[in-house]
């Protein structure tokens, strides 16, 4: 046995805060959800590790959207703001936040997006930030427009952004969608209702925040993301 | 109460894929190879709107890392990580080296791996995989390889190509590739 001692594993999901693989109302899984048994990894040192990324690999950081042009983007100017945490509420910091998202207008600045909505030249729709030492994270956009898609008669994906988030191990990687309170479309959204328990969908909602909304300037909305917990504080013996 | 996932959906590749983001090694790093794939779905077709990350050991088998318990080890010109978008053929290619072995959970030497997150439109949560090296001796005693079933175990072994190694991954199916979770 070696002389020192491994790091605790990350606690499994709960099963009812995920999504399945295969999620018959979104047609995209047909395809591409496996469809033998995940086999359980024991978490080993490739698991309880994982990339610092950050402004050695990008290069600067940018958490400001709306002026990435020469102009101002078209839309409605919010903050996003918030905490990374743990399943056990501690912060997860110095970690890197991506984020990406449509125009105002539900247009996605790619050239698959066909969406005949306008696309905004003042409007890329991507940023990157680090969480600092309390988890906090923010970044200035404006609200992203919904917009149709194929896949059912008259699909509407509900206002989203999307986030990219690493934590402190390969085990916390999350990518996932952070939506805006008492969206309309969200009743026919098969992605959003992929997930099943309502309490679940809900921590995908962020909260309008009016405290937090610059007077005159912009409005705020604020999300926190909660990423697996493990069984103990890392080195907690050492 | 964790944040549930999400699929990284059609459009990623405005916000995640970065210059340099293939090579979780510098350019010049002695023993570098590349690792090329295709990624194919249910139907056989390929996948060209996936993300392939890769993480792993550097070749002494550590981690820069603070809970590796060993001690973080930074290797210059050694990053461990790589990102890949598939292009229309669903090709993916990262350069990177042979990691060491690294422990298990149980302190248990593990054959030298790669572990890989496949995300992609119609995935909901990310699929992972571990690459092993077809050439390891280690790969006889690895407890992880040892959990599956020898018929499928091969979907987790490179083969070894003139530049590197070729790993393909197959979302479904007859071929589909041994995925796990954690």
């Amino acid at each position: 046995m070696p002389d020192w001692k491994p790091p605790a594993p990350y606690r499994s999901h709960a099963e009812a805060d995920q999504p399945p693989l295969a999620a018959p109302g979104y047609g995209s899984t047909r395809l591409r959800s496996p469809h033998h048994p995940l086999l359980v990894l024991p978490q080993g040192l490739t698991e309880l590790t994982g990339p610092a990324l950050g402004e050695r690999d990008f290069g600067a950081l940018d958490n400001d959207l709306t002026r990435q042009h020469d102009g101002e983007p078209q839309g409605e100017r919010i903050e996003v703001f918030g905490r990374v945490l743990d399943g056990d509420g501690r912060p997860v910091r110095d970690t890197l936040v991506e984020i990406w998202q449509t125009n105002a207008a539900g247009r996605y600045n790619h050239v698959g997006d066909q969406h005949p909505a306008p696309l905004d030249p003042n409007f890329t729709g991507a940023g990157r930030t680090m969480t600092d030492s309390d988890g906090r994270y923010r970044f200035m956009t404006i609200k992203p427009g919904a917009y149709p898609w194929r896949n059912h008669p008259n699909a509407w994906r509900p206002a989203h952004i999307h986030f990219s988030l690493f934590g402190r191990a390969f085990t916390q990687r999350l990518v996932t969608q952070m939506y805006f309170p008492n969206d309309p479309l969200f009743g026919q959204d098969p992605i959003f209702n992929s997930v099943r328990d309502d309490a679940a969908r809900q921590r995908m909602v962020a909260a309008f925040d009016l405290d937090a909304t610059t007077p005159e300037w912009s409005l705020a909305y604020r999300w926190d993301i909660v990423l697996r917990g493990r069984d103990a504080t890392p080195m907690e013996d050492s | 109460m964790t944040t549930p996932s999400q699929t990284v959906g059609p459009f990623f590749a405005l916000g995640l894929p970065f210059a340099g983001g293939p090579l979780a090694v510098a350019d010049g790093t002695p023993g570098a190879f590349w690792l090329r794939g295709v990624v194919l779905d249910g139907a056989g077709d390929p996948v060209p709107d996936a993300l392939i990350e890769t993480w792993q050991a550097d070749p002494d088998g550590r981690f820069d890392h603070p809970d590796d318990p060993r001690g973080a080890v930074a290797t210059p010109g050694f990053r461990g990580f790589a990102r890949c978008p598939t292009d229309p053929q669903g090709r993916y290619a990262i350069r990177t080296v042979r990691p060491g072995p690294v422990p298990g959970p149980d302190g248990v030497l593990q054959a030298p791996h790669i572990d890989v997150s496949v995300l992609a439109r119609g995935l909901l949560d990310r699929v992972v995989t571990r690459i092993y090296f077809p050439d390891a001796a280690a790969n006889a005693g690895d407890p992880v390889l040892a959990t599956v079933d020898p018929i499928r175990r091969q979907t987790l072994i490179a083969k070894e190509t003139d530049d590197g190694y070729a790993f393909d991954i197959t979302l479904q199916g007859d071929h589909e590739t041994v995925f796990f979770t954690f």
